[in-house]
């Protein structure tokens, strides 16, 4: 069976994003594969190692630096990767159009993706994509189980967890916990850089377009009073617990 | 029509509710639109009730089968949506919101404007903000879609106040089709720890490593939140060494919060912690380590060891 890693490729987490003339500036910034992300990468590998015939095939929707985050899950040890060529910034309903038809064109019967994307802080894309596919959801799973084709797994709720259980083919959003992501050895690193990238273009997928539009992006910091209170613990505590009372009045 | 996907818990609207219920009066106003809200699951009709004071009509099932987050509510609220027209949907950008928001979006084939933390009409559509880059950036977003889905950043906007205005409506029971699901869900474990939901909590008291272990967390976080009527948040560190639960978590891989008072003890605040919580109103910082970079953007800091500074704050608390 085949296995679908949707990746995306983000901002390195340290790096200092700039914002001019109302958008975003994304020069000079180091970007790597989205964190959330790994944790499907690093699932499917598991699965393959547990027995599981399979191909894993990353998908991945973006300008052409985006070919970085690509191989960085190939040297995880995916084995090919489809990158979906845009300059175009597509909304998450936009692309779960997209990479649903990829999805199908390949076969794949399990999709994996991170729960939220670090870059537009979106963690609709999972979601909209389940429904694209018309397959069931785990989202924010942090245990998976495959038997044949039904899957066990745990997931995040409002109230706490609960164990769902459904049958391939199903979408599945990752996160923190569902398991410890391998980094690329050296000789994988190597051996990456000859895996199958496909390339695809945007417009050989049919027309899509987003339904929203970003009218405008800046920074905005908070003025913070930025007061370091001194004296003994009694005396400190007292301070602070006053001037949260009285002065900032966010206590009762 | 703006249809407002309620949460109650024990047959109350949840505070996420009555802030969609601002945001719903406000764009009904503007747009002159009706508003109404649905409720579902056990204790669905008390909450409804309730929900009355607000809303033109409350629609309400106590239907389990659309307790969860699951196909059968998408399936609910989308039947709903097209038999009464609605134009909007408001739901709380929670878990459940996460998961179901996007499919109704796709479903109707709406637009969806997702963890928005305001919002108003712009000509005949509308113009939303939200953080992005780890809420480092703040983006203005647009639609002038015909239908849209609009998932609200739980604690961005005031609840609706106590007492509304709409006049009472008998909620009307909604005749929803039972949709089967193909998904099992069992075994529904409530997380233990804070009894304020952390996206919900007006204050939030966090720890990070340097509160030194788990004893050191429920020893000194666990009491002052108490303290303060406070939910309690954690940072990855911790997560990861195994003092707290994942459900704590604060920053890039947990929650966002964006509380009025957000205290951070012994935290060092890496940019994934400070991307979870940046937003919050006014915050306060306990560490031994003067520079650690959590005090750049504090209100209020105090260096010094949290195990002596900690017991002393809730002593002041407790004397009122």
């Amino acid at each position: 069976m085949k296995i679908a890693v949707v990746i995306k490729q983000v901002p390195d987490v340290e790096a200092r994003i700039r914002a001019e003339d109302g958008k975003v500036s994304l020069d000079g910034v180091s970007f790597i594969l989205d964190g959330m992300d790994e944790y499907g990468v690093e699932e499917a590998l598991r699965l393959r190692e547990g027995g599981l015939e399979c191909d894993i095939s990353v998908l991945a929707l973006g300008p052409a630096r985006v070919q970085d985050a690509i191989r960085t899950a190939l040297a995880m040890g995916a084995d090919e990767a489809t990158h979906i060529v845009t300059d175009d910034q597509l909304d998450a309903l936009a692309q779960a159009k997209v990479f649903a038809d990829v999805v199908r064109m390949q076969g794949a019967e399990l999709v994996l993706l991170g729960g939220k994307q670090a870059d537009w802080d979106s963690a609709a894309l999972g979601a909209a994509l389940a429904e694209e596919l018309g397959w069931p959801l785990s989202d924010w799973t942090t245990s998976l189980e495959l038997e044949g084709r039904a899957l066990t797994l745990r997931h995040d709720t409002d109230q706490g967890t609960e164990r769902l259980e459904m049958p391939l083919p199903a979408v599945v959003t990752t996160q923190q916990g569902l398991n410890e992501p391998r980094y690329p050895t050296l000789p994988n690193i190597m051996k990456a850089k000859r895996k199958p990238v496909e390339l695809l273009s945007l417009a050989e997928l049919g027309s899509v377009s987003s339904l929203t539009r970003i009218a405008d992006e800046a920074i905005e910091t908070r003025d913070r009073r930025n007061e370091i209170l001194s004296g003994d613990a009694a005396t400190v505590a007292k301070e602070l617990v006053d001037r949260l009372r009285n002065e900032a009045r966010v206590l009762a | 029509m703006i249809l407002i996907a309620a949460e109650h818990s024990d047959g109350k609207p949840t505070k996420g509710t009555l802030e969609l219920v601002s945001v719903a009066r406000q764009l009904g106003e503007s747009r002159g639109q009706q508003v109404k809200a649905v409720v579902t699951g056990p204790g669905a009709e008390a909450a409804a009730g309730r929900l009355a004071d607000w809303c033109d009509e409350v629609y309400w099932t106590a239907s389990e089968a659309l307790d969860g987050a699951g196909e059968p509510l998408v399936s609910a609220l989308a039947q709903l949506a097209h038999e009464q027209d609605a134009s909007l949907i408001l739901m709380s950008c929670n878990r459940r919101g996460q998961a179901v928001a996007p499919r109704l979006a796709v479903r109707l084939k709406g637009a969806l404007l997702e963890d928005v933390t305001a919002i108003e009409t712009a000509g005949d559509g509308l113009r939303a903000r939200r953080f992005t880059y780890l809420a480092r950036v703040t983006e203005t977003v647009e639609t002038d879609a015909d239908f849209a889905v609009i998932s609200v950043k739980p604690g961005a906007v005031d609840p609706a106040p106590e007492s509304g205005s709409a006049g009472t409506v008998t909620p009307v029971i909604a005749e929803l089709a039972e949709t089967d699901e193909r998904v099992t869900r069992s075994d529904a474990q409530v997380a233990a720890g804070g009894k304020v939901a952390l996206g919900e909590a007006d204050i939030v008291v966090a720890g990070g490593r340097g509160v030194g272990s788990a004893e050191g967390f429920a020893s000194l976080v666990e009491p002052l939140a108490a303290a303060m009527g406070a939910g309690v948040g954690a940072t990855r560190a911790v997560v990861d060494a195994g003092w707290r639960p994942f459900a704590e978590q604060v920053g890039q891989t947990g929650a966002t919060v964006s509380p009025k008072l957000y205290v951070a003890v012994g935290i060092s605040g890496a940019v994934q912690h400070l991307s979870g919580m940046n937003r919050s109103r006014v915050i306060v910082a306990i560490n031994r380590d003067s520079d650690a970079p959590i005090f750049r953007i504090c209100d209020y800091g105090v260096v010094g060891d949290a195990s002596q500074i900690v017991p002393e704050l809730i002593k002041v608390l407790q004397e009122g």
